[in-house]
C-alpha cells in the first residue's frame, strides 16, 4: 500500500469532505496561500478559493466564535489553531459557547465545527509552543476530542469529525507531520470511541495516546527482549472514550500503563487509570500507572525538556517491575 | 397614511406592550419566588429591539444577551414557550434547560441569549459569514450593551466583518451603565468612533422612538442583504428595573429622578401610544384592548407554565451531544 505522511493525509482528509460538502470550509491564520506553518493544507486555496480556505487576522476568539456561529447556522467550519497553546485564548468560544449550545437549547442548536490544532513536546519551542492541552478540553461535556497517532488515523478521525455534528478538536502531533505510515487511497472514515489494539499481548497493557501510541510501541519492543509481552492499545479518541476495549485488555493482562503527553497531574492519564481502577479493580495485580507530562512548564533547554516527557525506556522500566511484582506509583 | 403602515404600527405597538407585560409578569414571578435563578429585565428599552426586529424576517438571524426576553418576543417567541424556559418546565423552548439566560428560539431566527458579556458577537458574525459564504442572503442582528464594547471580542469581530463584508449590524442597546457602573466610567472616547475605526459605517439614534429604530433598521438591513454591511448602531435607551430583579436599592449608582424622568418623559410605548392616537391609526379604546388582550394572553400563559410538567430526570444527560 502507499505510504504518506501525516501532513498529506490530514490535507487529503479535508480536501476530500470539502469536494463532497459545499458548506465544509477552512478558517485560520496563514492556511490561504501558506497552507499554514507546517504546510499542512498547502494546495486547498489553489483548488478550492479563498472563499473557502479563509486567512484570518491574528484573532483567535474572534474566529473561533465566528466559526460556532456559522455551524450553528448550517456551515460546516474547520478552524486552524495554529498552535495548541493557544487554546488558552479561545476557551470562552470553545468551552462557554460550542461546547454548551446543543444542551442549553434543548437539543436544538448544533455546532458542527472541527477545531484542528496540534500539541507536543521536545521541538525545542519553549513553555508557550510546546504544550498539549487535551485534558482541559476533554474536561467539558459537549466537545469530542480525538487524538490521530499516525497518518492513517489522522485521515480517517478528521474525516468522521468534518461529518460529526458537535464541536471537535483534534490534536495532531507536531513532531509528526513528516511521519509516514500505509494509508489506502479508497476512501475510509474511523469511528470516533474505537480504540485500536496496535499489538496483541497477555502480560501488560500499555495504553498510549497520539505520540505515545509510538513510545508503547518502542517499549513494547524492548519488553519483547526481556520476554514480557505488552498489548498496545491507541484509545484514538478521548471523548467518546472506548472503556470496553481498554477494560477487556487490562482485565486480561492484569496490569497497564497509561502514557499521555499532556501534564500528569489531573490530567488524561489519571481519567483513564482511574475508570481502569475503578472498573477492573478485582483483575488487577497493581494499581494502573499514570504516565503524563512532567508538571512543570516545558523547558526550553534540550537537556531539560527531553527529561519531561515519557520515554520508551521509562515505560519499559516501569513496566517491568510493574510485572516483577513490585508496587510502584506514578513519579 | 396606507395600510400596511398602520399595521407595521399596530404590530410594533403590539410587541413594545407584549415585552412590558412579559417583564411584568416575570418579574412578579421572581418576587413571589415562582421562578428559580434570576432575570435580568428589559422593561424600558422595548423599541431597541422591536424596531430593529420589526425590520428582519424569520430567515434573519439574531444573537441576544442576558438581557434577552426583549429580544426574544420581538424576534416572534410565543409567551407559553418563554415563561415554560424560565421556570425550568419541559416545554419551554430549550426544554428548561437554558432558562432565562438562554433562552434560544430557533424557528424564528433567534440563536439564542448568552450569559457571557459579549460572549454572541462571535456567532454573530460567523452566522454572517455563513450566509456570504452559503450565498444565502439572511442578515445577522447581533444585539450587546454598552458594558460589552469592553470586551476586546467585538473588535475581532468587527475587524473580520469590515474585511469580508459580512451582512451583520452590531446593535449597542446603551442604557447607561452595565450593572452598577455608568458606561462613561467604563467607555472612552465615543463608542460609534470604535466601529468607524474599522471602516464600518456607524449610526447613534434615539433607542425610545420605535419609527426613528426601524426606519434606520429598514435601510441597514436592506442594505446590508446587499451586501453593503457590516454596520453598527449605539441606540440610546435606559433600563427601569435594577440590573436584575434583585437589584431593588439602586439609588448608591443611579438617582430616583433619573429614573422617573425616563419612565414618564420617554417611555417609548408611552409616546408611540400618543403618536397612534393623534395620527388617527387607532383609538384609545382600541389600544386599551390590545392591552387587555396582551395581559389576558400572559396570565394565560403563566397559569399554562406554572401548571406544566418540569422535564422528567433521563433528560438530564440528554442534548449533550448531537446525534
Ligand atoms: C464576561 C462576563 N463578565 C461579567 C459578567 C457579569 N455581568 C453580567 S451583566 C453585566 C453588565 C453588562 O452590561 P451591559 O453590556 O451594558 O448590558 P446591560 O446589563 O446594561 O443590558 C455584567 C458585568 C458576565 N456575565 N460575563
Ligand atoms: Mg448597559
Amino acid at each position: 500500500m502507499r505510504q504518506i505522511t501525516l501532513s498529506q493525509a490530514v490535507n487529503e482528509a479535508i480536501a476530500e469532505e470539502m469536494r463532497r460538502d459545499p458548506a465544509v470550509f477552512l478558517m485560520g491564520e496563514d492556511v490561504a496561500e501558506a497552507g499554514t506553518p507546517f504546510k499542512v493544507l498547502s494546495g486547498l486555496v489553489e483548488e478550492f478559493g479563498t472563499a473557502r480556505v479563509i486567512d484570518t487576522p491574528i484573532s483567535e476568539p474572534g474566529f473561533v466564535g465566528m466559526a460556532v456561529g456559522a455551524a450553528m447556522t448550517g456551515a460546516r467550519p474547520i478552524v486552524d489553531l495554529m498552535f495548541g497553546d493557544f487554546i488558552y485564548l479561545v476557551m470562552d468560544q470553545l468551552c462557554n459557547q460550542a461546547a454548551k449550545q446543543h444542551y442549553m437549547s434543548g437539543g436544538k442548536l448544533t455546532v458542527p465545527m472541527v477545531l484542528r490544532t496540534n500539541m507536543g513536546a521536545t521541538r525545542r519551542s519553549a513553555a508557550q509552543h510546546s504544550q498539549s492541552l487535551q485534558a482541559l478540553v476533554a474536561h467539558i461535556p459537549g466537545l469530542k476530542v480525538a487524538m490521530p497517532s499516525s497518518a492513517y488515523e489522522a485521515k480517517g478521525l478528521m474525516k468522521t469529525a468534518i461529518r460529526d455534528n458537535n464541536p471537535v478538536v483534534i490534536f495532531e502531533d507536531k513532531l509528526m507531520y513528516q511521519d509516514k505510515a500505509e494509508v489506502p487511497e479508497e476512501e475510509y472514515l474511523i469511528p470516533f470511541g474505537e480504540a485500536h489494539v496496535k499489538r496483541a499481548g497477555r502480560d501488560i497493557t500499555l495504553i498510549g495516546t497520539s505520540s505515545m501510541v509510538q513510545v508503547a510501541e518502542k517499549a513494547a519492543a524492548l519488553l519483547a527482549a526481556d520476554g514480557i509481552e505488552a498489548e498496545v492499545i491507541d484509545p484514538r479518541t478521548l471523548v467518546p472514550l472506548d472503556e470496553a476495549t481498554l477494560l477487556e485488555s487490562v482485565r486480561r493482562t492484569s496490569r497497564a500503563i497509561v502514557i499521555d503527553e499532556g501534564h500528569q497531574s489531573y490530567g488524561v492519564t489519571a481519567e483513564i487509570a482511574s475508570r481502569l481502577n475503578e472498573k477492573a479493580f478485582y483483575h488487577l495485580d497493581a494499581p494502573v500507572l499514570r504516565m503524563g507530562a512532567m508538571d512543570v512548564p516545558v523547558p526550553f533547554s534540550p537537556a531539560l525538556e527531553d527529561l519531561t516527557v515519557p520515554t520508551p525506556e521509562g515505560v519499559a522500566e516501569a513496566a517491568r517491575r510493574l510485572c516483577g511484582g513490585e508496587m510502584i506509583h506514578a513519579a | 397614511m396606507g395600510k400596511t403602515n398602520t399595521e407595521d404600527y399596530l404590530r410594533m405597538y403590539r410587541q413594545m406592550v407584549r415585552i412590558r407585560t412579559f417583564e411584568d409578569n416575570a418579574n412578579q414571578l421572581y418576587l413571589s419566588a415562582k421562578m428559580p435563578g434570576l432575570t435580568h429585565m428589559y422593561s424600558g428599552e422595548e423599541a431597541v429591539a422591536v424596531g430593529l426586529c420589526e425590520a428582519l424576517t424569520d430567515t434573519d438571524r439574531i444573537t441576544s444577551t442576558h438581557r434577552g426576553h426583549g429580544h426574544c418576543v420581538a424576534k416572534g417567541a410565543a409567551f407559553r414557550e418563554m415563561f415554560c424556559e424560565l421556570l425550568g418546565k419541559a416545554e419551554g423552548y430549550c426544554r428548561g434547560k437554558g432558562g432565562s439566560m438562554h433562552i434560544a428560539d430557533q424557528s424564528h431566527g433567534n440563536l439564542g441569549a448568552n450569559a457571557i458579556v459579549g460572549g454572541s458577537m462571535g456567532i454573530a458574525t460567523g452566522s454572517a459569514l455563513r450566509a456570504k459564504l452559503l450565498g444565502q442572503d439572511d442578515v445577522t442582528v447581533c444585539f450587546f450593551g454598552d458594558g460589552a464594547t469592553a470586551q476586546g471580542l467585538l473588535y475581532e469581530v468587527m475587524n473580520m466583518a469590515a474585511l469580508w463584508k459580512l451582512p451583520v449590524i452590531y446593535a449597542c442597546e446603551n442604557n447607561g451603565y452595565s450593572e452598577y457602573t455608568r458606561t462613561d466610567e467604563i467607555a472612552a472616547g465615543s463608542i460609534t468612533a470604535r466601529a468607524e475605526a474599522f471602516g464600518i459605517e456607524a449610526h447613534q439614534v434615539d433607542g425610545q422612538d420605535v419609527l426613528a429604530v426601524n426606519a434606520l433598521a429598514r435601510d441597514l438591513v436592506a442594505r446590508a442583504r446587499k451586501g453593503e454591511g457590516p454596520f453598527f448602531v449605539e441606540l440610546m435607551t435606559y433600563r427601569y428595573h435594577g440590573h436584575h430583579v434583585g437589584d431593588i436599592n439602586r439609588e448608591y449608582y443611579r438617582s430616583k429622578d433619573e429614573e422617573k424622568d425616563w419612565k414618564e418623559n420617554r417611555d417609548p410605548i408611552i409616546r408611540f401610544r400618543a403618536h397612534l392616537v393623534s395620527e388617527g391609526i387607532a383609538t384609545e379604546e382600541e389600544i386599551e384592548a390590545m392591552n387587555a388582550e396582551i395581559e389576558a394572553d400572559a396570565a394565560e400563559a403563566v397559569a399554562y407554565a406554572e401548571k406544566a410538567p418540569y422535564p422528567p430526570a433521563d433528560e438530564v444527560d440528554m442534548h449533550v451531544y448531537a446525534d
